[in-house]
C-alpha cells in the first residue's frame, strides 16, 4: 500500500489525517482522562456536580491542600499491596502463555497437515467450544475444584485459562501453519527425520512471528481475565484484575475507587513497553499466519 | 487536651476488653477458613477472628462473590471454608442445601457469653449468630427542609409533598434518591415498599406467590411517583451511584441503608453545607399503615456441617470472640450498628435502631424469596418507564417466579 | 499426515479442553434436563434480633433421602427449555392467540425474557460485527498510511481500547456518559436538549452500548487487517496502477479480495463474541433497556436461590445459537477444506 510513487490527492490526506486524529482521540482520550484523574481524589476524578472538576480537581485542593495527589498510588501498591496481585498476575501470564503455545502449536500443527476429515470436525468442535459462555464452565467446575482441593490455587486457574483459549489459539496457530510450505517438514520427513523431529528441526525455527503473536493475544486473555480469575482464586493468590474488582467491591469504600483507578494506570505502562517492543513481530505474525482464515 | 484523654481511655477500654475476652480467645487445633462480603465491618470481623488461631490454618476470603461460592466451598467432604457470613436473606441458601450445622453444643461448650438478641434460632434450633443490623431509613437535608419549612417526612406521603415544595421552589430539580437500580435493588425498594402497604407475598402457608392484587399496584404506583422526582437515570442508580448524587448535592430526602450514611457524613467528597446538614430519621410508612416500610437485616456468621469437630470447635470460638465486645474500638464502633454488649451507638446509626424500635418486619427467611427477589429486580423496569401497567408488570413478577419455583421444587 | 502422529500431537491440547470445557459441557447438558426434587417445606418459627417470626423451611432430612435416591433430581426433559424463562412455547401461543396484529405480537413477545434478551443480543451482533470490521479495516489503511516513525505510538493507542481492563474502563465512561459526565454534557450541549439523559432512555442506552462494542473491539479487527496490507501484492497493485486504475478502484479489486479470508476470520471471532454480549450490560447497569442471554445466565446464577438448571438451559441455547449464526462461515471453511483435501 505504501507506495511512494503515488502521490496521495490533497483532500485523501486530509481526510486520513482527519480520520487518523479522530481515530486517536477516542482511543486514548478515555485513558489519558483516567491518567490525569487518577492524581484527584474520589470527589473530584467521580463528580456528580460538574465534570470540570476532574480537571481542575476542586476538592482534591480542598482535601489534601494540592491540585495533584498520590493517594490512589499510594493506597494501591504500599497499603493494599497490589504487588502481590502484580506478581501473581505475572505468574499466570507466563505459564499461561507458555503452556497455551506448546499445546497449540502442537495441536495447531498437527490439524495443519492432517487432511482427514476428522482434523476439521475437530477444529469445528473446539470453535463450538468457544461458544459456552465462561461464566457457565465456572461455576460448574467450583464443586470440583473445591471436592478435590484444586480450588483457589494459582496452577488451577493456569491450566483452566489454558483450557479456555485453546480454541482461539489452535485456530489461529493451525492457519498460520497453513502458510508454511508442506514441502519443509515433508522433505525432512523423505530424509529420515521422524514427524516429530521434522516438527522440531524445520518447522520450530520459522514458526516464531505466529506464535508471537498468538502469544499476545493469550497474553492480554490472561491478563486481562475476570470470570474465571475472580471465582476460582483465593485472596492470597489473585490476580490484579479481580483486585482492582475488590477495590471497586460492592459498597465502594471511600477513596478505594481511586486505588482501582491508580492500579489500571500503572498496570497500563509495562503493555506500553511490551507493544513498543512486540509491534513488529505482531505484525509480521498475523501476515504470515491468520490470513487463511 | 479532654478529647484526647477520652480517646486515649477508649482505647484503654478497648485493650482491656480484648484482654479480658482472650482468656477464651486462643484456639490452638482446628482450622479457621472465612468466606463473606468484603465491606468494612466484615473484614473487621474477619481479621479479628484470625488474630485468634495460633500456630493453625487460618483463612479468609472476603469478596463481592462470596454467594457465588459459599454453598459450593461448603459442600465438599470437608467443606473448604468452616464459616460463611452471611445475611438473613443469603442463610436460606445455605439452609436449604443443608451445608450449615446447628450450634447449640458449641454455645453450650464456648459460646455462654453470646447475648441471647444474637441468635438467630430456626426451628428451635441455632444456626447463626448475628453480629450487626442494618436497615433503610429516611435521611435528609437539615437545611432544605427548613427552607421550604417543614418537619422531615413520617410518611411516604409527606415525603412527596416535601419533594413537589422543593422542586416547585427551585431549590432542587430532582430532590429525592433512592436506589432503584434494576435488579436486586430496585427488587428491595418494592419489598419494603409492599411490606409498608401490609402486602403478603404468598398464599398462607404456601410457595404460591400473590403479589397482583391491591397493595401491589398502590406500591408501584408510590414508587413511580417517587421517582418522578429522581434523576431521570434512577434505574441505573445503585446505593453507590445514590450516594454519590447526595454528595454532590442535588437531592435533599431519600430512603437509604443504614450502612451507608457514615460516609454521607464524613467531611470527605462534599462540600460543608452538604455534610453539615446531613441528618437521618426513622423509616417511614405509607398508605397510612403503621408498619414502616423498610425491612431489617441481619448479618451473621455460621459454622460449616461436613468439617471435624476440632475445626468447627476453632471457628466457633475465633468468630465468638471476634462478634463479642472484643471486637469494639475507635474505629470498628462507627462500622455498623453492632448488636453485641458494649456498642455505644452515634447519631448516625439512630436511623437503624429508631427502625428496630418501631418493629419493622425483618426481611422474610423464607426458602423462596431468593426467587421471588430475582423475579421483582427484573420485571418491574417496564412499569417504571411507563411501558407497562402496574398489573401487568406484577403479572409478569408472578409468572416469572412461578417458572423459577417449578424448576426448584417449590411448585409443582 | 498419519492418524498415529496426528492424536500424540493433538493430545495435550485435546485432554485440555476435553477435561475442562467437553465435560462442563456434557454435565451443563445434563443439569439443564433435570429439575429439583419437589421441596418437602415446613411451617415452622425462627427468632433473631428482631423478635420471633412464623417462617417456613426445606424439610432437611426428606430432602437429604431424596437427593440419596436421585442425586440428579428430578428429569425434567425439556421443560426447562420450553418454560417461561426460555422458549416459552405457552406463552408464546397464548400470545398468537391474543394479539390483534404483528405489533401487538411483537410487543407481546419483547415481554417475553428470551425474546427480550434476543432483540438486544441480535440486534447488538448484527450492527456491531459490520461496524467493527469497517472501522478496523479504515484504522488499519489509515495507519499503514502514516509515517514509518509514529506507526509504533499510533498501534499502541489504537490498541488502548482493547487493553485497559473492561471492568475499569467502563466504569469511567459511565461516568462519562452520566448527564453531568463529560460526554452526557457534551452530547446535552450539541443536542440542545438540558433535559437529555443516556442512561434514561432505551434507544439511546443501545446506541451507548453499540458505540461501547465497537469501540472496545475496532483494535482487534485493526491489528489482523494491519497485518494483512503488509502481505497485499506490490507486484499486482502496481500493474493495477499502470493499467490506470484509480485509488479506489485499487482498494476494491486488489486489496479487499486479498483480505477477505481475513474478515472470514475477524467475522467468526466476532460474531461468537457479540452475540454473548455481557460485560457493557453489567459495567453500564443497562439491565432496564437491554438483556442478553449472557446477562441472563449471570442472573440465574447471581441471586440468592441459584438456579442452576435454567442457567445450563439458557447456556445450551447460547451455544446453540452460536452454531446456527456461524453456519454461513463454517460452510465456507468445509468447502475450503475439502478444495485443499484434492
Amino acid at each position: 500500500m505504501s507506495i511512494k510513487a503515488q502521490e496521495k490527492p490533497l483532500g485523501l490526506k486530509v481526510f486520513v489525517l482527519v480520520f487518523l486524529t479522530l481515530w486517536m482521540f477516542l482511543a486514548a482520550f478515555p485513558f489519558l482522562w483516567t491518567l490525569w484523574g487518577s492524581f484527584k481524589v474520589e470527589g473530584d476524578f467521580f463528580s456528580k456536580a460538574d465534570w470540570a472538576n476532574a480537571i481542575f480537581g476542586t476538592l482534591t485542593q480542598v482535601e489534601t491542600g494540592d491540585r495533584f495527589t498520590g493517594q490512589g498510588y499510594h493506597g494501591a501498591w504500599i497499603q493494599e499491596e497490589f504487588w502481590r496481585a502484580a506478581l501473581n498476575t505475572v505468574l499466570v501470564c507466563l505459564f499461561v502463555v507458555t503452556i497455551s503455545l506448546t499445546f497449540g502449536t502442537l495441536g495447531g500443527y498437527a490439524l495443519s497437515r492432517s487432511t482427514y476429515r476428522y482434523a476439521f470436525w475437530f477444529l469445528i468442535i473446539a470453535l463450538i467450544f468457544r461458544a459456552m459462555p465462561p461464566i457457565t464452565l465456572v461455576s460448574g467446575y467450583l464443586p470440583v475444584f473445591f471436592q478435590w482441593n484444586l480450588w483457589g490455587h494459582l496452577p488451577t486457574a493456569i491450566i483452566v485459562l489454558v483450557a479456555i483459549n485453546q480454541p482461539f489459539t489452535l485456530w489461529m496457530l493451525h492457519s498460520f501453519f497453513k502458510n508454511i510450505p508442506q514441502d519443509l517438514d515433508e522433505s525432512a520427513m523423505v530424509d529420515g527425520c521422524t514427524r516429530f523431529q521434522a516438527f522440531r528441526h524445520v518447522i520450530i525455527p520459522v514458526m516464531w512471528p505466529g506464535v508471537i503473536t498468538t502469544g499476545l493475544f493469550s497474553f492480554l486473555l490472561a491478563y486481562n481475565d475476570f470470570a474465571v480469575t475472580a471465582m476460582i482464586l483465593d485472596q492470597q493468590n489473585q490476580t490484579m484484575v479481580p483486585k482492582i474488582a475488590s477495590f471497586l467491591g460492592t459498597t465502594q469504600t471511600k477513596g478505594n475507587v481511586m486505588f482501582a483507578v491508580a492500579a489500571v494506570v500503572s498496570v497500563t505502562a509495562p503493555l506500553f513497553v511490551m507493544i513498543m517492543f512486540f509491534q513488529r513481530q505482531i505484525v509480521s505474525g498475523l501476515t504470515a499466519g491468520a490470513v487463511k482464515g | 487536651m479532654k478529647m484526647w484523654t477520652t480517646a486515649a481511655l477508649g482505647t484503654a477500654i478497648a485493650i482491656l476488653g480484648s484482654t479480658a475476652a482472650l482468656a477464651a480467645c486462643p484456639v490452638t487445633e482446628g482450622r479457621i477458613n472465612i468466606v463473606g462480603n468484603e465491606f468494612p465491618a466484615i473484614q473487621s470481623v474477619a481479621a479479628k477472628a484470625l488474630e485468634c488461631a495460633e500456630g493453625i490454618e487460618a483463612e479468609s476470603n472476603l469478596t463481592a462473590d462470596h454467594q457465588k461460592i459459599n454453598v459450593a466451598g461448603m459442600s465438599g467432604n470437608p467443606a473448604e471454608y468452616t464459616s460463611a457470613i452471611i445475611a438473613n436473606s443469603s442463610i436460606v441458601a445455605l439452609i436449604n442445601e443443608d451445608v450449615i450445622r446447628p450450634l447449640d453444643d458449641l454455645i453450650a461448650a464456648h459460646g455462654q457469653d453470646i447475648a441471647q438478641r444474637q441468635l438467630i434460632t430456626i426451628d428451635g434450633k441455632v444456626m447463626a449468630v448475628a453480629f450487626m443490623a442494618n436497615a433503610q431509613h429516611l435521611v435528609y437535608r437539615a437545611d432544605v427542609l427548613e427552607q421550604i419549612g417543614v418537619e422531615p417526612p413520617k410518611t411516604y406521603e409527606e415525603m412527596l409533598e416535601a419533594a413537589r415544595m422543593i422542586r416547585e421552589q427551585g431549590i432542587m430539580e430532582n430532590p429525592v434518591g433512592g436506589a432503584y437500580a434494576a435488579g436486586w435493588n430496585l427488587a428491595e425498594e418494592f419489598v419494603n415498599m409492599y411490606i409498608g402497604h401490609g402486602g403478603e407475598f404468598y398464599k398462607p402457608g404456601t410457595a404460591e406467590v400473590s403479589i397482583n392484587n391491591e397493595q401491589g399496584v398502590a406500591t408501584l404506583n408510590m414508587l413511580k411517583a417517587l421517582s418522578e422526582y429522581m434523576n431521570p437515570d434512577f434505574l441505573t442508580h445503585d446505593s453507590n451511584a445514590t450516594s454519590a448524587e447526595w454528595e454532590a448535592g442535588n437531592v435533599a430526602l431519600m430512603n437509604m441503608w443504614g450502612s451507608r450514611t457514615g460516609v454521607l457524613m464524613d467531611s470527605e467528597g462534599s462540600e460543608p453545607v452538604v455534610y453539615e446538614n446531613t441528618k437521618v430519621g426513622p423509616p417511614m410508612t405509607v398508605g397510612g399503615g403503621t408498619n414502616p416500610a423498610s425491612t431489617l437485616w441481619w448479618d451473621g456468621w455460621t459454622v460449616a456441617k461436613n468439617i471435624d469437630d476440632a475445626a468447627a470447635a476453632a471457628t466457633f470460638q475465633a468468630l465468638a470472640h471476634a462478634t463479642s465486645s472484643a471486637l469494639l474500638n475507635d474505629e470498628t464502633m462507627g462500622q455498623a450498628v453492632w448488636l453485641m454488649d458494649g456498642y455505644k451507638p452515634a447519631p448516625v446509626n439512630e436511623g437503624v435502631l429508631a427502625a428496630v424500635a418501631m418493629g419493622t418486619t425483618p426481611y422474610p427467611m423464607l426458602p423462596y424469596q431468593g426467587l421471588l427477589h430475582t423475579a421483582l429486580g427484573d420485571n418491574l423496569a417496564e412499569f417504571l418507564q411507563g411501558k407497562e401497567s402496574a398489573e401487568q408488570a406484577l403479572a409478569d413478577v408472578e409468572a416469572a417466579y412461578t417458572a423459577a419455583a417449578k424448576e426448584k421444587g417449590f411448585l409443582n | 499426515m498419519k492418524h498415529s502422529a496426528f492424536f500424540w500431537f493433538v493430545l495435550p491440547s485435546a485432554t485440555a479442553m476435553l477435561l475442562f470445557i467437553f465435560f462442563p459441557i456434557v454435565s451443563i447438558i445434563v443439569q439443564s434436563l433435570y429439575v429439583e426434587h419437589a421441596q418437602v417445606i415446613i411451617e415452622t418459627e425462627n427468632c433473631g434480633p428482631f423478635g420471633c417470626t412464623p417462617t417456613t423451611m426445606v424439610d432437611q432430612e426428606a430432602t437429604e433421602a431424596l437427593r440419596r435416591e436421585q442425586p440428579l433430581g428430578r428429569f425434567a426433559g425439556f421443560t426447562t427449555y420450553l418454560d417461561r424463562g426460555h422458549l416459552a412455547v405457552n406463552e408464546v401461543a397464548a400470545a398468537w392467540d391474543a394479539s390483534s396484529g404483528w405489533r401487538d405480537f411483537g410487543g407481546r413477545m419483547l415481554n417475553l425474557p428470551f425474546y427480550k434478551a434476543m432483540a438486544f443480543t441480535l440486534t447488538y451482533t448484527f450492527i456491531v460485527t459490520p461496524l467493527t470490521i469497517i472501522l478496523g479495516f479504515m484504522i488499519a489503511v489509515a495507519v499503514n498510511g502514516a509515517v514509518r516513525a509514529i506507526r509504533g505510538p499510533l498501534i499502541f493507542f489504537s490498541l488502548l481500547p482493547m487493553i485497559v481492563t473492561p471492568l475499569v474502563g467502563s466504569l469511567i465512561l459511565f461516568w462519562m456518559v452520566d448527564a453531568r459526565g463529560i460526554i452526557g454534557a457534551t452530547l446535552q450541549a450539541l443536542a440542545d436538549d438540558p433535559g437529555l439523559s443516556v442512561k434514561a432512555s432505551t434507544p439511546l442506552m443501545w446506541i451507548m452500548l453499540m458505540v461501547y462494542g465497537v469501540w472496545h473491539a475496532a483494535p482487534f479487527a485493526f491489528i489482523v487487517y494491519y497485518a494483512g496490507l503488509q502481505t497485499v501484492n506490490t507486484d499486482t497493485l502496481e500493474s493495477a496502477m499502470i493499467d490506470g486504475a484509480s485509488r479506489w478502484q485499487r482498494i476494491r479489486y486488489v486489496v479487499i479480495p486479498h483480505l477477505l479470508p481475513l474478515t472470514t476470520f475477524i467475522a467468526l471471532i466476532q460474531l461468537m463474541d457479540n452475540f454473548r454480549v455481557f460485560e457493557p450490560i453489567v459495567s453500564f447497569a443497562a439491565s432496564a433497556h437491554a438483556t442478553s442471554l449472557s446477562w441472563a445466565i449471570y442472573n440465574d446464577l447471581g441471586g440468592e436461590t441459584r438456579q442452576l438448571s435454567s442457567a445450563a438451559a439458557t447456556s445450551v441455547l447460547t451455544i446453540l445459537g452460536v452454531a446456527i449464526l456461524l453456519s454461513p462461515v463454517l460452510v465456507r471453511t468445509w468447502r475450503e477444506f475439502s478444495r485443499a483435501r484434492t
